[in-house]
This record gives C-alpha cells, sequence and structure tokens, in this order.
C-alpha cells in the first residue's frame, strides 16, 4: 500500500515537472518578452514576436486583451477588429475632433491622425503606466493634435460635458484584464458620451460577441441611441457597435465607400466591403434578445454576465 | 462590508474606478468604524438594555436610507466643487457614509456590554462576537459581490439592509420586552 503511494507519488511529479519544462519551453521559443510590469491596474505585458510589437494585459494567452503592430509597417492593421473600427468613419464626414477612451498602444489614435491630420485627438487612458508604454514601445506621439489624459473615462466625460468641445467620433476602446469596466457600459455612460457628440456624431465601441453581454450590451446601447449596428463577421469574437452620426440611404452609404477608399488602401481596410456588410446588417435589424435587462449604474453586473 | 462594496459602486460614475476611490472608501469606513467602537463602548456603560441596543439599531436604518435618495446630488454637488477626483471620492464617501457607518460601529461594543456576565468569560464573549461578525461581514462581502449584484440594483440591497436593520431592532425590543433587565439571547449583526 505504502509502496504504491510513493509510487504513485513519484510518477505524478515527474510528469508535472515534465509538463512545467514543456510550458516553459514553448513559451520562451514561442515569443520574447521586451517588457513586463505591473501597474496599479494590470499587468502591462509588451512581447516582440518576429516584426510584431503586441501589448498584453493579462498573462492568458487569449487574443482580447491584445493590441498589436507591425514594427515595419505601422500602417498594416493586424487585427481584423482594427480594421473593423475604420467603418465608423463611414458616418462621419471629416471629423474636426476625435475622442479615443482607452488608449492601448495608440494605433488607433495614431491611424486617426495619420488619416486626419487636421483633426485633434483626444485620447483618455486610466493607467499612466500604460501610456508611457505606448510612447516607449509603440511609438505613440503627443503634439498639438493629439492629447492623451490620464484619468478614469467616466470623470472626464463628465468633466467634458461642461466644456465647450463636442465630437464628430467617439471610439469606446476601453479594456481592463477582463472585460469593459462595468461604469463605462451602463446607460447613464453612454447617454454622457452622447452628450459630447456634435449633432451628427457617430459613437462606436470595440467589444465581443462571445456570452450573455451580448444581449444586455446591446440592448443598452439602442435605449440610448437611435439606431444601432451591430458590425460582426462571421468567424471571431469582437464586433464593433456603431451608433451612426448621418443617416444615410444605402446608396449614399455606398458612394462614401466609394469616397473615402483611397484614404484606406494603405491600411488594408476593405471599407466598401464593410458598408455592404452594414447595409445587410440594417435591413436584418437587431440579432440580439431585445427583451435582455438594460446595464444601468444602479444595475451593471457586468463581468459577473459575462461568465455566465 | 457588503455597504463598503457598494459604496465603490455608488462613487464610480462621478470619481471612476481609479485606485484612489478605492482608498477613500477604505480610509472613510475604518475611521468611521472606529469612532463608532468609542463611541459604542462610551453609551454601553451607562444603564445598559437590549431596547437601547435596538434603537441603535433603527438610527442606523434610519440614516441609511438617505443614500437611496440623495447620494447623486451629493455626489454632483462634490464634483462641480472639487476637481482632483481623489479629494473629491474621499469628500464624497465621507458625506454619505461617515454617519451610518459610526453608528454601525457602535453594535459591537454593546454587544460585548450585553453578554459579559463575569470578568473571567469576558474574552471568551468579545472572542465570539469577534468571530460572528467578522464571519459575517465576510459572508456579507461574498453575497454581495458575487450574487446580490447580480440580482438587484444597488438601491434594492440598501433598502434590504435597512429592512434588516430594521427586524433586528425589532427582535432586540420584543426580548426585552420579555426578560426585561438583562437579556442574553439577542441576535448580533456585524
Amino acid at each position: 500500500m505504502k509502496l504504491t503511494m510513493a509510487n504513485k507519488l513519484a510518477r505524478s511529479s515527474v510528469a508535472i515537472i515534465a509538463a512545467a519544462a514543456l510550458l516553459w519551453l514553448s513559451n520562451a521559443s514561442a515569443d520574447s518578452v521586451i517588457h513586463e510590469e505591473r501597474s496599479l491596474y494590470s499587468a502591462i505585458i509588451v512581447k516582440k514576436i518576429g516584426t510584431t510589437l503586441c501589448l498584453q494585459f493579462t498573462v492568458r494567452e487569449d487574443q482580447r486583451n491584445q493590441s498589436c503592430i507591425n514594427v515595419r509597417n505601422r500602417r498594416d492593421m493586424l487585427f481584423t477588429y482594427t480594421r473593423m473600427s475604420m467603418a465608423g468613419l463611414l458616418f462621419v464626414d471629416d471629423p474636426k475632433n476625435i475622442l479615443v477612451i482607452g488608449l492601448g498602444g495608440g494605433t488607433l489614435p495614431m491611424a486617426f491622425h495619420d488619416l486626419f491630420p487636421e483633426a485633434n485627438i483626444q485620447s483618455v487612458e486610466i493607467d499612466a503606466a500604460v501610456v508611457k508604454v505606448a510612447r516607449e514601445y509603440f511609438g505613440f506621439k503627443e503634439g498639438p493634435r493629439m492629447h492623451v489624459d490620464v484619468q478614469d473615462a467616466r470623470v472626464w466625460t463628465k468633466r467634458a460635458m461642461r466644456k465647450e468641445t463636442r465630437y464628430d467620433l467617439i471610439v469606446l476602446d476601453a479594456f481592463n484584464g477582463d472585460y469593459i469596466p462595468e461604469h463605462l457600459m451602463t446607460k447613464e455612460y453612454l447617454e454622457e458620451s452622447k452628450a459630447i457628440l456634435t449633432p451628427n456624431g457617430t459613437l462606436m465601441a470595440n467589444t465581443f460577441t462571445i456570452s450573455d453581454l451580448y444581449n444586455h450590451e446591446s440592448n443598452t446601447y439602442l435605449a440610448v441611441f437611435d439606431e444601432v449596428l451591430s458590425f460582426q463577421t462571421m468567424q471571431g469574437s469582437n464586433r464593433v457597435i456603431i451608433a451612426p452620426g448621418l443617416q444615410l440611404t444605402d446608396d449614399e452609404l455606398k458612394a462614401r465607400a466609394k469616397k473615402i477608399r483611397p484614404l484606406f488602401k494603405p491600411y488594408s481596410v476593405p471599407i466598401r466591403r464593410y458598408a455592404r456588410d452594414l447595409i445587410r446588417i440594417r435591413k436584418k435589424g437587431p440579432n440580439w434578445d431585445t427583451t435582455a435587462r438594460i446595464l444601468t449604474d444602479q444595475y451593471s453586473p457586468a463581468n459577473l454576465l459575462g461568465t455566465q | 462590508m457588503s455597504l463598503e462594496l457598494l459604496g465603490g459602486r455608488i462613487l464610480a460614475p462621478y470619481f471612476g474606478n481609479s485606485i484612489h476611490v478605492w482608498g477613500s472608501i477604505i480610509t472613510v469606513f475604518m475611521a468611521s468604524l472606529s469612532l463608532g467602537y468609542l463611541f459604542g463602548g462610551r453609551i454601553s456603560v451607562v444603564d445598559p438594555s437590549l431596547r437601547k441596543f435596538g434603537i441603535i439599531f433603527i438610527v442606523a436604518a434610519v440614516l441609511l436610507a438617505p443614500l437611496v435618495f440623495f447620494a447623486e446630488p451629493m455626489m454632483l454637488f462634490i464634483f462641480d466643487r472639487i476637481e482632483d477626483p481623489r479629494y473629491g471620492s474621499l469628500m464624497a464617501s465621507a458625506l454619505l457614509f461617515v454617519v451610518p457607518t459610526v453608528i454601525l460601529g457602535m453594535i459591537s461594543p454593546y454587544s460585548v456590554r450585553l453578554l459579559v456576565e463575569r470578568v473571567d468569560t469576558s474574552g471568551q464573549v468579545a472572542g465570539r462576537l469577534y468571530f460572528v461578525s467578522t464571519l459575517g461581514s465576510a459572508l456579507g462581502t461574498l453575497a454581495t459581490s458575487f450574487y446580490l449584484v447580480l440580482w438587484f440594483e444597488i438601491n434594492t440591497i440598501i433598502l434590504q439592509m435597512t429592512v434588516t436593520l430594521v427586524l433586528i431592532s425589532g427582535v432586540a425590543f420584543f426580548a426585552d420586552s420579555k426578560t426585561t433587565g438583562l437579556g442574553r439571547n439577542e441576535t448580533h449583526n456585524g
């Protein structure tokens, strides 16, 4: 009896050591971590895989918390969702003020700056360490038309309501280690964001299609905005929610796509296909359960719902 | 603890979810509880009774209710006046939570007075009381963060707390009328 116990123990410990060694080997060979720190809000990991540089907020390997750039060609948008984020520009004519909530590696603000050199681009990021990493590793640069404030987005937006500036485009792209912070998913927050949009301003949000949260989140947007398009592809768990500012007919949308297409050439963003997809999505109407409970400041267990 | 957790949620729309918001809340709760312990101990000296014990619960319930109705305008008032979110959140949590938390802090020392009969068992009584109240806090934290926020609105949870406090005071009054003098079978809730 004792012998078999010892035997079992020995065998399982050998197995554990082997597994650990394998894990270590696979991690070490696949990519190299060039920067790692624990900030006040999350883990920040910068990885380099060949010519790809990635920013990650958890130690888990899933893609949902990553933003990556190609160091050889910054205009090469590596992720489908980054390219999909450009679809919102179909509904914005010549933006003068753009607001990006959640800096990450700074990919989106820099792309907007590149596309619209005359526009003022304001980013809001809660974590000073992320801003530092974006500057040091991802080539994020501030300038006269490129600002970043280190503050909680909710507080920033409430303060912005008291100021004059209104935004033609607002992009919600804030993530913590798990999902979107709960106080940035509520009806009240969306209303506050809507209040700092210009009359024809467009709001869009990078989010996900997985989990029960999909219905709650979609319905919350629908409670605040007249029109909500859930732009998603067949495969992949990302989606972009678009609350369009300009009310365009199908033909007008196609014409817009044709007009702005040259702008997106260097980014390999298939903007005309996106326009066709959006026309199809609009025709179909909501593809979620429109009876799902709306998220409010009083009721926002978003991250709990996400695990269900 | 349950209230402390909800405090984070209540402040988030105005002061965000930054680390200093939690710092403010924890500071205010700790400071308020410490004052509550002091006052609770002080009033337990003069003619302690279950009826007075029940009154503490009623007062706590009454002072908790304004959170439901006045939290928004109070936070807006501070938001307009204090630009720095650190001091804004500290001020807001002080205004919202000091008074009910001081009262709730009075419960523990008063319970010690009611439960202790002899000096040689006083340590044991205090030990049991800490056990019950701290375990209660742990369970309250777990229930609130895992389940209550998934089922109810924040205001509903606060009203449920209020009702619970009133019920406990009812039990204390009932026990008081039964035993007259120093009863021993009251409930305690941390």
